[in-house]
């Protein structure tokens, strides 16, 4: 908090007197806009065309255009002076929220303006120029800060807080600079911090403009009581929001181990200790007396069906071993990715009936099924389904039809679930079909198998996979091709630090590339990008204003060993 | 052979066929405790003839209930094609209006239950009305293409059933073949009927004897809600058209309201339905009627404990109203005691259970001392009977079997008695006993209800009852007692008959008394007209009335309810003594252990 304010002091003894920082600081709406970062990917052009969208509709704006241009002057140099090295697309990427402030100011200056004469709003003139190089000067002194690798800088929330100390101070300021005039100057005032809110919104110029009419007059003391109420909402968003430093930063990224490999995970383990194992054991054994029990239940008509925490596979690998040995039974993995109903249908089909045939959907196969137990009352099939509620077999038409399977009198099922809400699968139609009854058997034991077809955090992800799969492609490409991927992979570790950083427009790469002589025309540089998403190695999503995006799907570490390995080879 | 893999999910597995089991394993299982195997497979028998029982009694139950219901239907299935038997043009004329005649089944929202409603509908229109019926599910109709593969699968099929098995094949080959619409089905029947009426002969045990020249077709949608609605649409507007040519019945099967049709069809499309309604019983009723035949019966020598029936009620009331849970959980408390308690081989009728008792063996006998009830028996007895009671099995034998006997006599008079209080209580203001008599059983079996503040509220409720309700009641009283099968309650109806009697000369009497007290002080009234006097006479009446001996009816009344109470007390205290003791001993109707039913259902 004390750091920023320090920073941009020393800038602005530089360039401004003090009582403009002052105000900038107390009456900028600009500095909230600055949050929202998808203005970021505003382009200068489009901005400009908006600009003029806005200001045909008045001519005394054509004044105020003038003014900004000359604002996105300074601003361009203030960046230049301070970082000379910087790269024309970081210029623009900086340059955006503070012509967004820009906007926002030009929205409250016509709600100030409207059916007035020209007068107070020339008073406002000089003090706007004045401002405009303030606020570049600001996204200046931002940058250096980012220069200075200070990522948690980068969060907003010092802006943020300044901003809502700044609060009260808007009031009385305003209050004071339009003492002498009446309630409807006050009501600008008011208008000016509406359309920021608005403009925060990320809201078309025309939609601000809209927004900023004046509302109908109400009485000063309402207007008053709604700006206490307005701060006191942010002050509670403050309070709130200060918790978010409090997070703790130790993710797993930060450790200082690298990640493991399957195995060594595994290995290590293996080795743990396993806490209450004799507890564990015990209960086990309790589980385990009731397979009996089971037994006689399934043969009654009940299926049986078991919940608890822990992974109960084991305990059905047991039934099924000391139980089962004699029997004809199918165990079916419902946490396997791929399992479907229908290879579940089928393997009772083909191996347990001896089929050979197809059939034309899982309700004739299903009904093939009941016909055949019906017709044969010494087949008897004992069904182990280990998590029934899992992502496969979780879906309506798979539970009906494994009802319809469990209510046949000669299947006997028995399965385990465990998600918490896994008795909401069924309906009362289901629930009698299954016609369960419920053994809590909590075992407590590590859903190994279970999950082995995840992926851990604490595994290393397939980043090497991804690394040799991009060197192996971009092998096989011309030398302009790589340079193309180089140059996009470049952007995006430049990029890395921006959580919300879209990709890169088409229409900036073409530019790019062109100036880097890899391509001549946009035809080309399609072409070279088909070839990259073809192995998958690019994804290009459409924005919200239609542009086109082009990403590189994989994590900044692996780019940058890429971009090092890249630059050996070279 | 493992079942982890990474490329299948499913693994069957199958024993060699010379050491794969045929036999039933169900016995065994229940021999699998170590301590009491002798019995296990008695045991097994037992419990499952006495459950074979109980389901067939249920069953009959419910078919008794459902008669009402089925003969109303049956008869408007009559009805509603009759006009199509006389072949006439008549028939052509009167569904000009194409209107398709439709029962409405209302059901209640017990799901579960319905399927076994629509077997037995079904069964009895086969039986009575025809032998084309279609049973239709909204599961297998997602689409009209499906529902009318459904429907002529269906027909087709069941035409095979009637007729014989021989040209199966043909048939099969057809149904698969024909393009399944309404002119096809329209052909089938066509050419079903006229086979029909030229082999008769062939056909006369089947379809001519019960059913008419062309009978309905009756197509029975089991849940007409979650059908969607442009299948139902269409369905209902292409069969309207043809109903000249097919006599198509539709039955609806509805859980929630009537309403639904009307809501769920446009006007256009209901407007082609003829609809009546038909209530089935509720399934209140239907439990109650379960309850009273099932439990409060001595025909089952089962009988629930207090808990777990509370469990079962519960569930049915505040969960799903299905009576087909009901009993599962009831047949699971079954199967638990059974399983859990080595001595339920006694749990039987009382002729094979005292033969039983003769064979038991020496660590059975040792089962019963170990029992809690049986020690309370034993602690009461005088010493040197203890002594024989805890060493000699003989002696045990043949107090067992005594006290058998008078369990079995407490049981059947304790329904009789439980009745006759429940008459009293159920009209009792706020029912400190309950409204259901398997509330008042609950209440009973929790603890010594003439102990309860209820009953005693419920007592001094009953004090207060008028004259009219009381002999009512007391005619009830003296109707179970001499439709129970209990031996002792002779007395009791003639006791409950000399109280009747009484009312009746009262009645008489008081008639008189009462006008005779009502002139007299209406003369008084007359006499002395001003205020003062008239306020005197009040005060002085009302101070009279207060003090007045109780009247002979009020003496009555008292004398009614102490009896009540005195019957209901020593049924209880017959019962604290022997039931008490043997609660959980040989043959007692056993308590199924109370965590039985706690995780069998959620």
């Amino acid at each position: 908090m004390s750091r920023p304010e320090g920073e941009g002091g020393g800038l602005r003894v530089k360039f401004v007197p003090d009582e403009e920082v002052l105000k900038h600081i107390a009456d900028d709406p600009g500095i909230k806009v600055r949050k929202d970062k998808t203005q970021l990917t505003l382009s200068v052009k489009t901005f400009v065309k908006k600009l003029e969208d806005i200001s045909d509709d008045e001519a005394q704006e054509v004044l105020e255009e003038k003014k900004y241009v000359a604002a996105l002057g300074i601003g361009t140099q203030d960046s230049m002076q301070n970082g000379s090295s910087v790269s024309g697309g970081e210029v623009y990427s900086f340059q955006t929220p503070k012509r967004a402030s820009k906007m926002a100011e030009l929205a409250s200056e016509l709600a100030q303006t409207p059916g007035q004469s020209v007068a107070p709003e020339h008073a406002e003139c000089p003090e706007k120029t004045a401002k405009t190089p303030q606020s570049s000067k600001h996204s200046s002194s931002n940058k250096v800060q980012q220069k200075n690798e200070k990522k948690e800088f980068v969060s907003t929330t010092p802006y943020r807080l300044r901003k809502r100390l700044a609060a009260p101070d808007l009031y009385l300021e305003s209050e004071s600079e339009y003492s002498a005039s009446c309630s409807e100057e006050e009501e600008d005032a008011e208008d000016q911090k509406e359309v920021s809110t608005v403009l925060s919104g990320r809201k078309t110029p025309a939609k601000t403009k809209a927004a900023s009419t004046p509302p109908p007059r109400n009485t000063l003391a309402k207007k008053i009581k709604e700006n206490k109420m307005s701060n006191l909402v942010e002050e509670y968003f403050e309070a709130h929001s200060s918790s978010k430093v409090l997070t703790s930063d130790r993710t797993l990224q930060k450790l200082r181990k690298r990640k493991l490999d399957q195995q060594t995970l595994h290995d290590l383990l293996k080795k743990a200790p396993l806490a209450y194992a004799a507890e564990i054991k015990e209960l086990n054994e309790q589980h385990e007396s009731l397979f009996s029990k089971w037994m006689l239940q399934l043969h009654l008509g009940f299926n049986i069906v078991l919940y608890g925490l822990g992974s109960k596979r084991n305990l059905l690998e047991k039934f099924r071993t000391s139980v089962l040995q004699d029997s004809v039974h199918l165990v079916v993995n419902g946490y396997f990715p791929s399992i479907t109903v229908r290879s579940i249908l089928s393997s009772i089909t083909e191996e347990v009936l001896d089929h050979i045939g197809t059939f034309r959907s899982p309700l004739d196969q299903l009904e093939f099924i009941i016909k055949r137990f019906k017709e044969d009352s010494s087949l008897e099939l004992y069904v182990l389904i280990h998590n029934l509620d899992s992502q496969m077999l979780r879906g309506e038409r798979s539970q009906q039809i494994l009802a319809q399977l469990s209510s046949l009198p000669s299947i006997y099922l028995i399965a385990s679930i465990d998600h918490i809400n896994a008795p909401l699968m069924w309906d009362q139609a289901k629930l009698s079909l299954y016609n369960w009854l419920w053994y809590e058997t909590t075992t407590f034991s590590p859903y190994v198998e279970e999950t082995s077809y995840e992926n851990s955090l604490l595994v290393q992800q397939s980043g090497s996979l991804a690394l040799s799969s991009i060197t192996h492609v971009l092998r096989s490409l011309t030398l302009n091709a790589r340079g193309i991927f180089r140059l996009l992979a470049q952007y995006q570790l430049e990029n890395k630090d921006n959580p919300s950083y879209p990709g890169l427009s088409f229409q900036d790469f073409y530019q790019q590339c062109r100036e880097a002589f890899l391509v001549n025309s946009d035809l080309t540089l399609r072409a070279q990008l088909t070839e990259f998403r073809d192995h998958k190695l690019i994804r290009t999503k459409r924005g919200a204003d239609g542009v086109e995006y082009l990403l590189i799907p994989v994590d900044d570490s692996t780019l940058t060993d890429f971009l090092e390995k890249e630059d050996e080879d070279v | 052979m493992s079942t982890c893999s990474v490329s299948k999910g499913c693994f069957v597995f199958k024993p060699s066929p010379k050491k794969r089991r045929v036999s039933q394993k169900t016995a065994v299982c229940f021999g699998e405790r170590e301590d009491d195997s002798e019995d296990a497979n008695l045991r097994f028998v037992t419990c499952q003839s006495l459950w074979n029982e109980i389901k067939s009694a249920t069953e009959q139950i419910q078919e008794d209930l459902n008669q009402q219901f089925f003969d109303n239907l049956v008869s408007f299935l009559r009805r509603s094609h009759s006009e199509f038997q006389e072949k006439t043009t008549e028939w052509t004329c009167q569904m000009k209006s194409r209107e398709i005649p439709t029962a409405a089944l209302v059901l209640g929202v017990n799901v579960t239950d319905h399927d076994l409603t629509f077997r037995s509908l079904s069964e009895v229109l086969q039986n009575t009305i025809t032998p084309y019926i279609a049973l239709l599910e909204a599961k297998d109709c997602p689409g009209i293409k499906n529902l009318m593969q459904k429907l002529m699968g269906q027909l087709m099929n069941c035409y095979v059933d009637v007729d014989s098995l021989e040209d199966e094949d043909c048939v099969q080959v057809s149904q698969n073949r024909i393009r399944c619409s309404m002119s096809s089905l329209i052909n089938w029947y066509n050419s079903v009927t006229k086979k029909t009426d030229s082999e008769t002969p062939r056909k006369k045990r089947t379809s001519s004897s019960r059913h008419w020249q062309s009978p309905p077709v009756v197509v029975v949608f089991k849940d007409m809600e979650s059908f969607s609605t442009e299948v139902l649409q269409d369905f209902i507007v292409i069969s309207s058209q043809h109903i000249h040519e097919l006599p198509l019945i539709l039955i609806f099967g509805i859980a929630t309201s009537p309403m639904i049709i009307h809501s769920s069809l446009p006007h256009s499309v209901s407007s082609l339905l003829c609809i009546e309604l038909f209530q089935s019983l509720s399934s209140k009723e239907h439990l109650s009627t379960i309850i009273d035949k099932l439990l409060l019966t001595a025909q089952f020598p089962f009988k629930l404990g207090e808990k777990v029936l509370q469990v079962l009620i519960n569930i049915f009331l505040y969960h799903d109203f299905s009576v087909q849970n009901f009993i599962k959980g009831f047949q699971l408390s079954v199967v638990e005691h059974f399983y859990t308690q080595p001595l339920s081989i006694l749990c039987c009728q009382l002729v094979d259970a005292k033969n039983r008792v003769n064979s038991l063996s020496h660590n059975q006998c040792e089962n019963i001392r170990r029992l809690p009830s049986f020690r309370r028996y034993v602690e009461s007895q005088a010493s040197e009977k203890q002594i024989a009671l805890l060493t000699t099995d003989s002696y045990l034998k043949e107090i067992i079997q005594k006290l058998l006997e008078d369990l079995h006599v407490y049981h059947e008079n304790y329904v009789s008695v439980l009745r006759c209080l429940h008459v009293f209580t159920s009209s009792l203001p706020k029912y400190p006993l309950g409204k259901q008599i398997r509330e008042l059983h609950c209440a009973c079996l929790e603890n010594q209800v003439w102990e309860t503040e209820e009953y005693e509220s419920s007592l001094q409720l009953a004090r207060m009852l008028n004259k009219s309700d009381l002999v009512t009641m007391l005619q009830q009283c003296v109707e179970i007692f001499v439709s129970s099968s209990g031996k002792e309650f002779d007395k009791t109806v003639e006791k409950l008959k000399e109280f009747l009697t009484q009312f009746q000369k009262l009645e008489e009497g008081e008639a008189f008394q009462e006008q005779d007290v009502s002139v007299s002080s209406q003369k008084e009234l007359q006499k002395k007209t001003d205020l003062y006097h008239l306020q005197k006479t009040l005060l002085e009446l009302k101070e009279s009335r207060r003090s007045k001996k109780l009247t002979k009816f009020e003496m009555l009344r008292f004398e009614v309810v102490d009896y009540i109470d005195s019957l209901v007390r020593p049924q209880d205290s017959a019962r604290d003594s022997v039931f008490q003791h043997s609660q959980r001993s040989p043959g007692a109707p056993q308590r199924c252990p109370e965590d039985c039913a706690s995780y069998g259902f959620k």
